[in-house]
């Protein structure tokens, strides 16, 4: 049964505090839940336990798990009613948007009855332990070892580019358990308690003072075996499942249109009322905008194609190389437009240095969750199908 | 939204299968042999008819289909796939949206019908913002016409026109027969090898039931319209031209491999993949917008046209570099997609055009 759209808009009026009805400074301002959370607001707070109550922390799952057992469709509805209110998220975790479908998906029922209940009610906070040093794009090049010991792994090696890991409580990781076997045979999808002796993190300063990424360093880690997700030697299979997924996600996100607005926004007070003054600079933020409204038409068009039924599949890469590309672009011409407003970095206040934070942040935008030239050669060969030789 | 009906399906399904058998690039290549012939089939036009493609957008008390510009169009952009020339854009599209919405009763049971039937063929010739507009000035028996008109589509074999002028201080339409005293036609050729003609309106008398009503507001709402279904045509042109491209990169073998194996190459057409799907989905998005009367209008078809044009122009432009020397010969058919690209990319606005409307209507 279809969810009532008027009854939706009614509890979220009613529900949602006018604090939360902004975007604020992005990651900084979510609430991300963990064992050692602790709520930015009173606001904050009410508008999280209120979601919790109804599911809406994670609305597409099952309700034995915390979710709200919606269609693909409701959640639609509900996304865009939240939309309407501009309507921040009431939890965020990669425990939602990554490892919870992997889970639904290859879990055991033990393993979701243990996980996915926390993750809905915000109790642990979860990374992702992927890339490491020598694998980055070649990702299926992974050494960090999980060895067998009879009724655990013993893990050793080094994660790099885990988001957050110094803040969570749990790590989905890709370990190497057949060192013989080529490449993606021999990899295993690991969960790992943070709280475990052995493991550590050390945060990654990044181009812009921030620090969102750590590396993760594993030292004789003992993992029961009851944390292997999937079958032994397949973990790449769930960790496609999971990249796609993740791709999915951030195409099912909108976050283009709304970084078009903001830069729309700027562009209008630059112009005062009037045509920019620099006629380079206007034709070039015309130009952006008119290849996101373009491609946001697309990601409308697949999800569209999709809500009877089926998966993007492939094209979440499509979706992902141009919603980044598109986004840096965007962050450079906000750049210009802000001029030498943009270039004080020394905290003193004014606009200019949130406009250079984005626009360092967004160049992580194309290198994360698989480079544009990784993109490129999925829409290359699965899409277009061509040769490999 | 954004997606396909069963009789939309149905309706691109079938007009693709048509447009193979009844107008494939081999016929087109053969109308343009002909110098001195009319660039178009007149039998080909009568099929379009039968299937109903005339009146597409025709209410069916004037025996059209009215299915709609979304269904007008998926028929102009399969048309573009084997380059089938035809009145469709100036005739079935722009005339017929523009006498429907705009046109007298009698005008309506008169010209509608014989369009729908495929016996009239009639050309809109909308204010051109480079040259001064044709005026319109009140005589007892009507109106008189003066001034001069170009690019006007498939003006050389038009029946009637649809001529903008500026009457008491708007740009309205007339209905100008083609045998009218005082109008003069020249036909050219364009690049693509399609006609059009330029029109000298000199002391053009026509009766006072020739204006059609709705003015400035009806010649912006019939030119988007266009725009919107030219779009469409345009994403047709890329898509065929990156079709046959990829198939030559899946075949052309050179230093040992196949060339569609190289990196560079694959990236490209990634790339060019992107772009065309993106230049499709504003396409929809602008004929959805129109058949829903949304307010959106003028942003959603500005966006599609320029994405559109632009996407078409570089797109083919690309596919004739990846076929290498081949492209660059008459024989081979790329090029065709080439010149249509451009004229079409040109047609009520360019890319440069659209994105400084968006620009204003975007508040900067």
């Amino acid at each position: 049964m279809a969810i009532d759209r008027a009854e939706i808009r009614a509890w979220l009026e009613a529900n949602c505090p006018p604090e939360m009805r902004t975007s604020g400074r992005g990651d900084e301002d979510l609430c991300w839940g963990g064992r050692r959370w602790v709520f930015q607001s009173e606001a904050q707070r009410l508008w999280f336990e209120r979601c919790l109550t109804r599911g809406f922390t994670v609305p597409t799952w099952p309700k034995e798990y915390g979710g709200a057992g919606l269609s693909r469709e409701d959640a639609a509805t509900l996304t865009e009613e939240m939309r309407r209110l501009h309507a921040r998220p009431p939890l965020v975790s990669f425990g939602i948007s990554m490892l919870g479908p992997a889970l639904l998906k290859f879990g055991t029922s033990e393993q979701k009855a243990m996980h996915l209940p926390r993750i809905a009610r915000g109790e642990i906070r979860w990374c992702q332990g992927y890339s490491e040093p020598g694998a980055g794009s070649d990702l299926a090049s992974l050494r960090t070892k999980a060895e067998d010991k009879g009724d655990h792994f013993l893990v050793n090696g080094q994660k790099i580019w885990t988001s957050y890991a110094d803040k969570a409580d749990w790590i989905f990781c890709l370990v190497r358990t057949d060192p013989a076997a080529i490449k993606q045979k021999g990899i295993s999808f690991l969960l790992i308690d943070m709280a475990t002796p052995g493991v550590s993190t050390k945060p990654i300063v990044l181009i812009s003072g921030k620090s969102p990424f750590c590396e993760t360093f594993f030292d004789n880690v003992a993992v029961l075996k009851a944390n292997l997700v999937g079958t032994l030697n397949r973990g790449w299979d769930v960790a496609k499942y999971l990249l796609t997924h993740e791709r999915e996600m951030i195409a099912g996100g909108g976050s283009n249109l709304f970084d078009m607005h903001a830069l729309d926004k700027a562009a209008q007070r630059a112009a005062g009322g009037a045509k920019l003054n620099d006629p380079i600079l206007r034709a070039e933020i015309a130009r952006a905008a008119i290849d996101t409204y373009a491609s946001e038409a697309t990601r409308l068009r697949y999800l569209a194609e999709v809500a009877g039924g089926g998966e993007l599949g492939a094209r979440s890469a499509l979706l992902k190389y141009d919603g980044t590309e598109l986004n840096k672009r965007r962050h450079e011409l906000a750049m210009s437009l802000a001029g030498a407003e943009a270039l004080y970095f020394d905290g003193n206040g004014g606009p200019g240095q949130d406009v250079a934070q984005g626009w360092l942040r967004s160049k992580g935008n194309s290198i994360e969750g698989g480079t544009s030239e990784i993109m490129l050669d999925i829409v290359a060969k699965r899409l277009l199908e061509l040769p490999s030789e | 939204m954004l997606v396909l009906n069963e009789d939309q399906k149905l309706l691109m399904e079938s007009a693709r299968g048509a447009v193979a058998a009844k107008a494939s690039v081999a016929a087109f290549r053969k109308l343009r042999a002909d110098a001195a012939g009319e660039g178009f089939s007149r039998d080909f036009w009568r099929e379009c008819a039968e299937m109903g493609w005339t009146g597409v957008l025709i209410p069916e008390a004037f025996g059209g289909l009215d299915f709609g510009v979304v269904g007008a169009g998926l028929i102009a952009r399969e048309m573009a796939r084997t380059l089938a020339p035809s009145p469709f854009l100036s005739t079935a599209v722009l005339a017929a949206s523009a006498l429907t919405r705009g046109g007298s009763a009698a005008q309506k049971s008169e010209w509608l019908a014989r369009i729908a039937r495929g016996e009239a063929i009639v050309s809109l010739a909308p204010p051109e913002s480079a040259t001064p507009s044709a005026r319109a000035e009140r005589i007892a028996s009507g109106w008189r016409l003066d001034g001069a008109r170009h690019f006007v589509l498939d003006g050389h074999v038009a029946d009637a026109f649809l001529v903008a002028a500026r009457a008491e201080g708007e740009e309205v339409l007339f209905l100008v027969a083609a045998e009218a005293r005082g109008l003069k036609r020249d036909a050219r050729t364009l690049v693509d090898s399609r006609r059009v003609a330029s029109l000298t309106l000199a002391g053009v008398e026509v009766g006072s039931d020739a204006k059609l009503s709705g003015g400035a507001a009806l010649i912006e709402e019939v030119v988007d319209i266009g725009r919107a279904v030219v779009s469409a045509s345009l994403c047709g042109l890329a898509e065929e031209a990156f079709r046959r491209t990829a198939s030559y990169l899946k075949e052309r073998r050179q230093f040992e491999r196949t060339i569609g194996s190289f990196q560079a190459l694959q990236h490209r057409a990634a790339r060019m993949h992107i772009d065309i799907e993106n230049a499709w989905s504003a396409s929809l998005k602008a004929l959805e917008a129109i058949d829903a009367r949304a307010n959106s209008r003028p942003f959603d078809v500005a966006i599609a046209k320029s994405k559109a044009s632009e996407t078409a122009c570089a797109a083919t432009a690309e596919c004739l570099q990846m076929h290498g020397g081949i492209g660059m010969t008459d024989e081979f058919d790329i090029g065709l997609y080439l010149k249509r690209a451009r004229v079409e990319s040109v047609l009520f606005g360019d890319a440069a055009f659209h994105a400084d409307r968006v620009a204003t209507m975007l508040g900067y």
